[in-house]
């Protein structure tokens, strides 16, 4: 029992990036952007192969965070400079992206486990017996570092226009800031969150595998709103921290579930679904960014 | 001085849905000018405005801001010059964020945005006396999301935006006419003022023909497009809401003419 809690605590942690990111682009920018599967993928796909490389772990991970906002930044050109709308810009991306995952990989799975990672080398330090607990500890270091700089971030001219831009683009032009710009860092900014959360998802899973984003939005869907149901205060602060429980409680609810005799694994991705729909429809859920029109 | 010459646009060009909605308009406004602008719908009154301010580009003509020439220029490059109030209070503001963060959005049109704070104390104290001005009791409210105010409350505090800078322009879009007759009143008052001690270039579009008499120094009529009729000062304070009922005849009048030919 307490394998299966510090499983879903150390596995809750390292996908709530994910859902940090899922946030970044579905609640503050009103997008709903399918990048995110495949970034999560292009994540571990890159700091695999880095790391197979023999580049050191730390570096891989931030290079793979590169990464991930580079398929943001594809994604927003799509969107913004081709008026592509944004549901299909992001389709594209995650489509064209595969491949590109492919091509880094050089096959569909790379394994990780004779490699160092970044949880060896912190189970090394501290001379912990098992990654699993290094894991919860690098969520932890992960997940503060990342929300203490969205916080940062969020409250800087820049981060007040990029939230503006979510919920009024017409009123965010009309005071003289380019809305091209501040949808295109939003969603680089999120695709960097997702592709961070892949990278340590692999290292912690011991192998990059190509189809590892599928079904990651629904999953990142379903932590946040855990996170704001039970959290139901507007503060941001508040709302990434309900993000990382949400992503923790929708681990202890999978665990519990795939215990269940008459359920497999592989009915998870329906049983995710199945709760988001239910949730979605329960909430009082904003609409998404209503796809611009260009005459 | 806001120099418009010979402006044209056409929606939906070449397709059989083809709607030229600014007809070779051309218009001089004087630094100070403050410009009424009626017509009936669909005359293009909405559109000139997004015209002046780069939401939408002209086909033919030239826009000038003083000696500067804006046409080619994005809206947000414009906004520099050009302030806007909206018809749907809800366009003004940014709802998620909280009064004094609108404010200080706008306290920064015109301007990059860096990674320095948003907003500093010093600002708010400056908000909160400027909300002051404005009656609303809204001054205690600084950290209220904006979401939660009334479309008034919203309107006034977007007029307030508007002018925190000082605008070359302000572009006022039937800003009344989503709000109660009181609550019109109040922010018009509010629009008379700002204007008055800022000395504001302003262009108001409103159908209201007692506020189109009532208030500003110069009032245009646009039909198709075109404008109609232009009348200031003097001339202007003497008109009466019935002239302005019979030009709306006439030009209905003309428009059955049009369609009897066209
Ligand atoms: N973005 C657009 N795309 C296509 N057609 C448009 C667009 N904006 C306005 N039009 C058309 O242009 C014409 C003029 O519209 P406009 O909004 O300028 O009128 P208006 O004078 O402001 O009218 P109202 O008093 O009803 O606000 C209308 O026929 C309208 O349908
Ligand atoms: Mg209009």
């Amino acid at each position: 029992m307490t394998s299966i809690l510090i499983s879903a605590l150390s596995q809750g942690m390292l996908w709530a990036i994910m859902a940090i990111g899922i946030h970044i682009t579905y609640r503050i920018l009103n997008i709903s952007d399918l990048t995110s599967e495949s970034a999560f993928a292009l994540g571990g796909a890159v700091v695999a192969t880095a790391i197979v490389l023999g580049i050191d772990p730390i570096l891989a991970t931030v290079l793979a965070t590169i990464s991930g906002g580079l398929a943001g930044f594809v994604t927003g050109f799509l969107h913004t400079k081709l008026h592509i709308p944004s549901l299909l810009a992001g389709i594209l991306s995650m489509t064209g992206l595969y491949s590109v995952n492919l091509r880094i990989m050089g096959k569909a799975n790379i394994p990780l486990n004779m490699s160092d990672t970044i949880l060896t080398k912190l189970s090394d330090l501290l001379g912990m017996a098992r990654d699993r607990d290094a894991a919860i500890l690098l969520g932890v270091i992960v997940a503060v570092i990342v929300i203490v700089l969205l916080i940062w971030f969020f409250n800087t001219e820049f981060g007040f226009s990029i939230v503006a831009t979510g919920s009024n683009d017409q009123m965010i032009r009309a005071n003289g800031v380019n809305s091209d710009l501040t949808i295109m860092a939003g969603l680089m900014l999120s695709n960097a969150l997702i592709a961070l959360s892949g990278a340590l998802v692999s290292q912690y899973n011991g192998y990059a595998d190509v189809g590892q984003g599928i079904g990651a939005i629904v999953v990142g869907l379903a932590s946040v709103i855990i996170g704001e149901v039970i959290f139901k205060n507007k503060n941001f602060f508040i709302t990434l921290v309900g993000i990382v429980f949400g992503s923790i409680i929708y681990r202890l609810i999978v665990a519990l579930v795939i215990n269940l005799d008459f359920i497999s694994a592989n009915d998870m991705r329906l049983f995710t679904a199945i709760i988001v729909a239910i949730a979605i429809s329960l909430t009082t859920f904003k609409k998404p960014r209503k796809v611009k029109s260009h005459d | 001085m806001i120099e418009i010459k010979n402006i044209a646009k056409t929606f939906h060009k070449g397709t059989i849905n083809e709607n030229r909605v600014i007809n070779d308009l051309s218009l001089r406004i004087e630094d100070g000018d403050f410009v009424t602008v009626i017509g009936g719908n669909g005359a293009g009154k909405s559109t000139l405005l997004n015209l002046l301010a780069g939401s939408l580009e002209v086909d033919e003509g030239h826009i000038y801001i003083g000696e500067k020439e804006v046409t080619k220029m994005k809206e947000n490059k414009r906004a520099k010059y050009i302030a806007r109030v909206f018809q749907d209070p809800q366009s003004g503001t940014c709802k998620d964020l909280t009064i004094a963060e609108n404010m200080s959005i706008a306290q920064r049109r015109g301007k990059v945005r860096s990674l320095k704070k948003g907003i500093y104390r010093e600002e708010k104290a400056v908000y909160k006396e400027k909300l002051k001005e404005l009656n609303l009791g809204l001054e205690n409210r600084l950290e209220a999301k904006v979401g939660l105010l009334s479309g008034g409350q919203r309107q006034a505090v977007t007029l307030l935006m508007a002018t925190l800078v000082k605008p070359e322009l302000l572009l006022l879009d039937e800003h009344t006419a989503a709000l109660d007759p009181k609550t019109a009143k109040t922010v018009l008052d509010l629009t008379n003022k700002i204007v008055k001690e800022n000395r504001l270039t302003t262009i108001m579009i409103t159908h209201n023909l007692k506020d189109a008499i009532a208030m500003g120094n110069r009032l245009i009529m646009m039909n198709h497009g075109r404008i109609v009729y232009d009348v200031r000062g003097e001339a202007k304070q003497k008109l009466e809401v019935k002239d302005l009922l019979r030009l709306y005849d006439q030009e209905d009048a003309g428009l059955s003419d049009v369609m009897l030919f066209g």
